[in-house]
């Protein structure tokens, strides 16, 4: 079988290894990271929760591609904070601590429909394999990249290859069309297109935006959830989210929900729970940003 | 060994008390993670062997879930053969150290040891911790002899106390055992579980380390169930028996208005963002956690206890243990309830929580309670708490921690097709611990859904022997 290529028979372990680093845009990285295990299973719509180092906190990243052959995975990481801006310093042959997956359940690939496809941001990244196993069943595919700038938008010549038509929008209108999806998507929906189904995913605000602009239009939305976790397997329930008045773990009952049913203002309060903590981090960090070697390992 | 190596008269042993373990004072120890307790010294372990009656029927092995050969070991003890104690602890049970801190000794062989009948029982637990320590301390282990080297594989999913036992029994009956982790560290919930004031974790490492000498290869990062499931283990990957011992690691909410508030934790949240994460040593860990001044506890298991015990020491002025029921029907063990009590835990016996308020921004900053009675006994044999008449009540918190119970992880139930499951869906086994399918078997809460470590690692060695024999009788078609 292919994966025992890539065991170590050293302690059995496998080792994440990042085998390519490229920068997409300004904080956008894209990582292709040895981990054959989890290349073998990935889904769309499934995702991984990795750790940086030995010291470091577990975050969840949706898994944007793999490769079978090489035993890789593909990863698309806007750094932002003290976890992601670690990563950035990790170069092509460095290694990550963790990676498990995949994780959450994939996307279900239906057919026969035409679709809107709505990624915001970094989230785009995370449109990219659901947008594709949709095309590759055969729906029609209008898809909408929205960014804040020109040099924010990622993956446009990927998202087109996959899409029947698509839309830019830039919040400043550096590139394409400027506004919001949302504005493109109202003029879609408007235009009696035969759009049944919209996939939304970015960040929460947006997301709460477009399933607020489908409802009168009774379009089933679908929405990719980025909650709080820790163990993304089921365990910590501190992804735990209120999805038709009832509690959903993120992890295992999601990551994606209908967005008509989703409570967003809870979770954008969720979401903010460690704003604080997480300024700390980041500050410390930014006084020393080398902190690969840090000290006091118990 | 059936005579008698103790020169005194029983008479002279029942006068000699029970010897008490060293701890770190409560005011010290509220304020660190360091273990409460440092067992009992050399002396002491003498003066309380003496105690041993060494009866002809020992009664104190049939009530260990592993039935280890209590008399044998501290007539050792005795003879100051500490190894030769400790050695005789690990035929039955190869996690002594681990035990010998968190088993609920008062409820099994110290219960029914015959001298605490009329007197305190022999300390079985500070006996069996003391050898461990020392031989860790005086780096005295020898790995045991492995006679058979046997060619079938076995996959143990779940690294707790279940699998962990599992793993050296097969082990050290000769067989090739890999033992999968979801989580990047090795133990299960003694791992991301248990305080590090009641197991160090350097304690905890030492025993993986033993397991692992056993020739038990160990792979983290893997979910099985997603990251390969049973079914691709016993066609693709060649095991040919699977034992699971996923634990019980889902939380269960009270389902009580405002549980999606900020400061809202399970427990198991909680104590894996402290204990595995180390958010306790937040920033120079990345983890955080978020304790404010009040802190609300609910439950009245061990969980609870840990969780309230944990809240003291990242600052809460105010801990409280919230459980419904009183304090007869707790079901934590007796001495973290004594240590929590020291620790200045207050504890609300006969409230239920009823609903959780918060501000404007989302965070918690009150609970409010009803004030219970004790009814009838309900299935449980405990009686049943009922509300009171008494009006609600309010108390300032700023986070409120559930340990209200878990449930088994549903993922690897939902992935294997034929395997039966019950209640809460727990894995059905019979009581030698097969599953409904052939070759695969299971123990510990998986099974149980929510017991002790001991009961874990009982099921895990009668596993391993039903696993032993599984493959003996597929050989000798």
């Amino acid at each position: 079988m292919v994966i025992l290529l890539f065991r170590l028979e050293k302690e059995g372990v496998i080792v994440y290894r990042i085998v390519k680093k490229e920068i997409l845009a300004p904080t956008i990285i894209k990582y292709v990271i040895e981990a054959p295990y989890v290349a073998q299973k990935r889904k769309a719509g499934n995702f991984v929760i990795i750790r940086v180092d030995e010291m470091g906190e577990r975050i969840p990243l949706t898994l944007v591609d793999s490769n079978l052959k090489d035993g890789t995975v593909t990863l698309i990481v806007q750094a932002i904070g003290k976890t992601t801006k670690t990563l950035a310093l990790k170069n092509s042959g460095d290694y990550i601590a963790d990676l498990v997956g995949p994780l959450g359940n994939p996307t279900p690939i239906e057919t026969g429909k035409t679709i809107a496809c709505i990624g915001g941001g970094v989230g785009t990244a995370e449109l990219f394999p659901i947008t594709k196993a949709l095309k590759e069943a055969g729906n029609t595919i209008y898809t909408i990249v929205g960014a804040r700038s020109k040099e924010l938008v990622i993956l446009e010549k990927e998202m087109e290859q996959v899409s029947d038509k698509f839309y830019i929008t830039t919040d400043d209108g550096s590139y394409k069309r400027k506004g919001f999806v949302t504005d493109q998507l109202k003029e879609l929906l408007d235009a009696n297109l035969g759009i049944n189904m919209v996939y939304a995913i970015g960040p929460l605000p947006m997301m709460k935006a477009v399933s607020n602009l489908t409802k009168p239009y009774k379009v089933r939305t679908v929405v990719s959830l980025n909650a709080v976790m820790v163990d993304g397997t089921g365990m910590c329930g501190g992804c735990r989210v209120s999805v038709n008045g009832k509690m959903k773990f993120a992890c295992v009952d999601g990551p994606e929900f209908d967005g008509h049913e989703v409570d967003f203002d809870e979770m954008l309060l969720r979401n903010r729970s460690y704003v604080d903590k997480e300024k700390i981090s980041l500050d410390r960090f930014n006084e020393n940003p080398h902190v690969c070697k840090r000290e006091g390992m118990a | 060994m059936k005579t008698n190596v103790n020169k005194l008269k029983p008479s002279e042993r029942m006068k000699i008390p029970r010897q008490v373990s060293i701890e770190q004072s409560p005011d010290e120890r509220k304020h660190n993670f360091n273990e409460v307790s440092f067992g009992v010294d050399e002396e002491r372990a003498l003066i309380e062997a003496a105690r041993c009656l060494e009866c002809q029927n020992p009664v104190c092995q049939d009530g260990c879930p592993v039935s280890i050969d209590i008399r044998s070991f501290i007539q050792m003890i005795y003879l100051k053969d500490y190894i030769g104690a400790v050695n005789k602890i690990r035929e039955s049970n190869y996690l002594p150290a681990i035990c010998g801190r968190v088993c609920p000794q008062e409820e099994q062989c110290e219960k029914v040891c015959t001298l605490g009948k009329k007197h305190d029982p022999v300390a079985i637990g500070k006996l069996e911790r003391f050898v461990a320590d020392y031989e860790f301390k005086h780096n005295l282990f020898t790995p045991p002899v492995i006679k058979d080297n046997r060619p079938e594989k076995i996959a143990v999913v779940g690294s707790g106390p279940a699998g962990l036992t599992c793993a050296a029994e097969l082990a050290k009956l000769g067989y090739k055992v890999t033992v999968f982790e979801a989580l990047h560290a090795v133990g299960g919930v003694l791992r991301y579980g248990i305080p590090e004031f009641r197991l160090p974790r350097n304690i905890l490492d030492l025993e993986i380390e033993r397991i692992k000498a056993l020739g038990v290869k160990v792979e983290t990062n893997f979910l099985v169930g997603r990251t390969a499931t049973i079914d691709e283990f016993l066609k693709e990957w060649d095991f040919d028996a699977i034992f699971l011992g996923t634990g019980a690691g889902t939380p269960q909410f009270m389902e009580i208005p405002g549980e999606s508030l900020n400061g809202v934790y399970s427990a198991n949240e909680f104590l894996t963002r402290v204990n595995l994460m180390k958010a306790y040593k937040f920033p120079e860990y990345d983890t955080p956690v978020k304790i404010g001044k009040s802190v609300a506890v609910i439950g009245g298991g061990n969980t609870a206890m840990d969780a309230v015990r944990t809240s003291k020491r990242l600052g809460a002025e105010h801990a409280y243990l919230i459980y419904r029921r009183s304090r007869t029907e707790m079901p934590a063990r007796l001495e973290e309830v004594h240590h929590a009590e020291e620790e200045g835990i207050e504890f609300m016996m006969l409230t239920n929580p009823t609903r959780i308020l918060g501000d404007q921004n989302g965070y918690v900053n009150a609970i409010e309670c009803q004030k219970m009675v004790l009814g009838e006994p309900d299935e449980s044999g405990r009686r049943k708490p009922i509300p009171s008449n008494e009006p609600k009540f309010i108390i300032e918190v700023q986070n409120v921690i559930e340990a209200v119970g878990q449930s088994p992880n549903p993922i690897i139930q939902s992935t294997t097709p034929g395997l039966k499951t019950g209640r809460k869906g727990v894995v059905v086994t019979n009581d030698v611990q097969h599953t409904s399918r052939a070759g695969i078997f299971a123990g510990g809460d998986l099974s149980r859904g929510g017991a002790t470590v001991i009961l874990a690692m009982r099921d895990g060695k009668i596993a391993a022997k039903e696993i032993h024999q599984y493959l003996q009788q597929k050989n000798n078609k």
